[in-house]
């Protein structure tokens, strides 16, 4: 059971981020659910939502409150609100061009920051920003093939929009190498 | 089949249609908004009819016309606004017309929040309205079990001639689950000889009113109770999970159900023998799951989004109030499976758990 | 002017009004329209509760009983699912400007191709008489013992002032108060009807109707009731055609 949260502003895509990780899984014959914060919750101008995927069937769509596998943290506030619900040696992927470089990190979880507007906004995709963290966590994890969570990717939106978009690659591509320079999980 | 990615409100919507339903008519409210987005485009793809009225009030009333008219007709909302929806449901069971009618809870009374609850179940099991009826309630815990449960609620209602309640919530409505969608079919509003439509000449007059008008006073409670015999008897529907040597049996419906499917994996994992009664059918409540235990069972724990325990008479009832029912509920959050390993171990050493 | 009974009426059922209503009159004359239009196979008649219900049981049409106030609604509901028949909403006006009040102004809004025929007798008839939406000022009710008193009660609702600049096909009043008046109302049906064959939209029709038992007349030899119409209730609502968009082919 993989166990992620996508959490951020409403518009930087977090709830798109975990709909490409849920069809990416569904796709790759996994069980998955996905489950968004609504209504409400929404207008503050936050939003996340919880990703399950497994090889069983999943009982509850909640991520567990200390059992957080991977957090995808696209401003301060999501790594506050969710930092504490990763399990140690857990995943922390840091949006670093809206995170501050001074907030202190737990010392029990991995920790990779990513500018990922900065990237985006050379890539000329500013809606890019959720794939190039999605694109720093497949490299960085043990869980992903980055090179699959890629065709993934474009095959979400080949079959949204029906044709092709190359700079989405781009910036998957880009967060691609700053995880792969944070090394993969469990390698030295 | 092809698996899909969708929203369990839009997996229900679409399921709908599949069955054959052409008539929406609804008020938004959240969580239940996206069955109604859904069916503002979708409907007129398949041509049927979609209708934002202008009140939950005026949307169960106009499914009662078209119900009358002989389509399969959809309203759907959530707790404040299925409240609403009261008056048409009683009418529709008093004068034996099928229609589905979706609450997709939230929590509290009054306002509430727009959070996951499961505090409609009293309202949703007993009748909810005026006068002597109740309905056949179904309630999903899966994104999957949207779309079956939508796909054969219209059938039910049909058999009976009665109005068929979609129990869902919040969590159910709003997660998306890959699912398998049934396919296509067409219903004929001709399908049926009590249908209204103009009277052709040496027909005899369709009165769509009371039924004990047509039928008499006399008849009707004879006729109403076998209606109900039938629909005990066919329509209860449950799973059950690691029962056959339970000591403890969990009892949950729909997202609590998903919780405590993982409290049942938990406990299982420490040796503490506890299994899982899932209502689908939460009217008819499964009493043939109860029936089919073995003596080992010590003990059951309701567990839901309640914070009155709505389902423990149900529980009481349908074991025989021969071993302790106990309860754990939340409010608004979402059952914990520690505590509800927690309250069940409890309750296997004996103690009383009570919310 | 025909002098049979319309197919449509049963001969052999009392219809349990009481003596001097309108209902039986206005009953008639839709049967009539029915009849001279053709529609008898294919006509839906959507009543409310009480008075208006009794209808049922004196005509051969196929009927949907709907709830209190929901009669219009209801009638929308089912002619969106079966556009090719011809329904009558038949409501008092308790049930279209009162508690349906709504369903009238959002079903008009929307423009549904019904018939919504408003029977105005000024009372709640079956409930024994209380004050209605159009209770005169000064009426005597047994829930306005004093006499409707806008100040205390509210004023009485207008249908023309609230549906008068609405895009939709037919607003019209008449009256059942003398055999001028029920000729003039009898063509007003069948114009409102054609209307939605020709699939002009929403028609509401609202008739003038006596209810001598709740008005203090209950044996109204004398036609006091008719009389009370005249010059009370169609001086404070005006007869006439306030709406008729595209007018009438047979005109």
């Amino acid at each position: 059971m993989l166990e992620i949260i996508c959490s951020g502003f409403g518009g930087q895509g977090v709830l798109t981020a975990g709909l490409i990780l849920a069809d990416a899984g569904m796709e790759n014959g996994k069980y998955v659910t996905w489950y968004p914060s609504y209504g409400s919750e929404m207008r503050g101008g936050t939003a996340n939502c919880n990703v399950k995927l497994s090889d069983e069937e999943i009982a509850s769509p909640y991520c567990g409150k200390t059992s957080l596998d991977i957090l995808l943290a696209l401003n301060r506030a999501a790594a506050d609100k969710f930092e504490n619900t990763l399990r140690p040696g857990g995943l922390m992927l840091l949006n670093s061009s809206l995170v501050p470089a001074d907030r202190p990190c737990r010392q029990d979880i991995r920790v990779i920051r990513v500018p990922a507007n900065e990237i985006a906004a050379e890539e000329k995709n500013a809606q890019g920003v959720n794939l190039v963290m999605l694109g720093a966590m497949a490299a960085a994890s043990a869980a992903f093939d980055a090179e699959q969570l890629c065709r993934d990717v474009n095959h979400y939106f080949y079959k949204k929009k029906k044709k092709m978009f190359p700079q989405n690659e781009a910036c998957f591509r880009r967060g691609m190498q700053i995880g792969a320079e944070a090394g993969k999980e469990g390698e030295p | 089949m092809e698996k899909v990615l969708m929203k369990g409100n839009e997996a229900f919507a679409e399921a709908c249609i599949r069955a054959g339903c052409r008539f929406f008519s609804g008020y938004p409210i959240t969580p239940q908004t996206e069955v109604l987005e859904y069916m503002s485009w979708r409907m007129e793809q398949v041509g049927g009819q979609f209708i934002q009225t202008e009140s939950e009030l005026a949307g169960i009333n106009m499914v009662f016309g078209a119900a009358a008219a002989g389509a399969r007709a959809l309203t759907t909302s959530s707790g404040p606004g299925f409240s609403l929806k009261q008056e048409g449901i009683s009418y529709l069971c008093g004068t034996d017309l099928p229609a589905v009618i979706a609450d997709v809870m939230r929590i509290g009374s009054a306002l509430g929040e727009i959070f996951q609850g499961q505090g409609d179940y009293w309202q949703l099991t007993r009748g909810g309205g005026h006068g002597d009826y109740r309905t056949v309630v179904l309630a999903p815990a899966s994104v999957q079990e949207n779309a079956d449960l939508a796909y054969i609620a219209f059938d039910i209602a049909e058999k009976y001639r009665h109005p068929v309640i979609i129990a869902s919530d919040a969590a159910i409505g709003q997660m998306v689950e890959p699912v398998e969608l049934p396919p296509m079919r067409e219903h004929d509003i001709d399908r049926y000889d009590w249908v209204i439509r103009g009277r052709k000449p040496g027909e005899e007059q369709r009165r769509m009113k009371n039924v004990f008008y047509r039928m008499g006073a006399d008849k009707y409670p004879a006729f109403l109770l076998d209606k109900y015999r039938r629909m005990e008897e066919n329509e209860q529907r449950w799973e059950s999970l690691a029962v056959e040597d339970a000591e403890l049996v969990l009892v949950a419906y729909g997202i609590s159900s998903r919780v405590s499917k993982e409290a049942v994996k938990l406990a299982r994992s420490r040796g503490i023998p506890l299994g899982l009664i899932r209502p689908i059918s939460l009217w008819p409540f499964p009493q043939k799951a109860f029936d089919a235990l073995g003596g080992q069972v010590k003990g059951f724990l309701c567990v839901e989004m309640s914070i009155l325990g709505q389902m423990v008479d149900d529980v009481v009832l349908a074991c025989g109030n021969r071993v302790p029912v106990g309860f754990y509920g939340e409010f608004s959050q979402v059952p914990e499976p520690e505590i509800i390993v927690e309250r069940a171990a409890a309750m296997l050493n004996g103690k009383e758990v009570q919310a | 002017m025909k002098l049979s009974l319309p197919d449509s009426l049963l001969r052999d059922k009392s219809s349990g009004w009481c003596p001097g209503c309108g209902h039986g009159i206005i009953t008639r004359m839709v049967a009539e329209a029915v009849e001279e239009l053709g529609l008898e196979e294919n006509f839906i008649l959507c009543t409310d509760v009480a008075c208006g219900a009794l209808a049922a049981y004196v005509t051969k049409w196929n009927v949907i009983g709907a709830a209190h106030g929901r009669t219009i609604i209801a009638a929308a509901g089912a002619k969106r699912v079966r556009p090719d028949q011809i329904v009558l909403a038949a409501p008092g006006d308790g049930s279209a400007y009162s508690i349906g009040i709504e369903s009238t102004i959002h079903c008009a809004l929307r423009n549904e191709n019904i018939l919504a025929l408003v029977v105005n007798n000024c009372v709640f008839g079956m409930t024994g008489g209380q004050m209605s939406p159009e209770s005169l000022p000064g009426q005597k009710t047994t829930s306005s013992p004093f006499g409707r008193d806008p100040a205390r009660n509210g004023a009485p609702f207008d249908v023309v002032k609230t549906l008068g600049s609405y895009d939709i096909a037919y607003l019209a009043r008449g009256s059942v108060s003398s055999p001028a008046n029920v000729i003039r109302t009898g063509k007003m049906i069948r114009k409102a009807l054609q209307k939605q064959l020709d699939g002009q939209g929403f028609c509401l029709l609202e008739i003038l109707s006596p209810c001598p038992t709740n008005w203090g007349f209950p044996d109204d030899r004398a036609g006091k009731a008719l009389d009370y119409m005249r010059q009370q209730q169609e001086v404070f609502y005006p007869l006439g055609e306030f709406i008729d968009k595209e007018g009438s082919k047979d005109a």
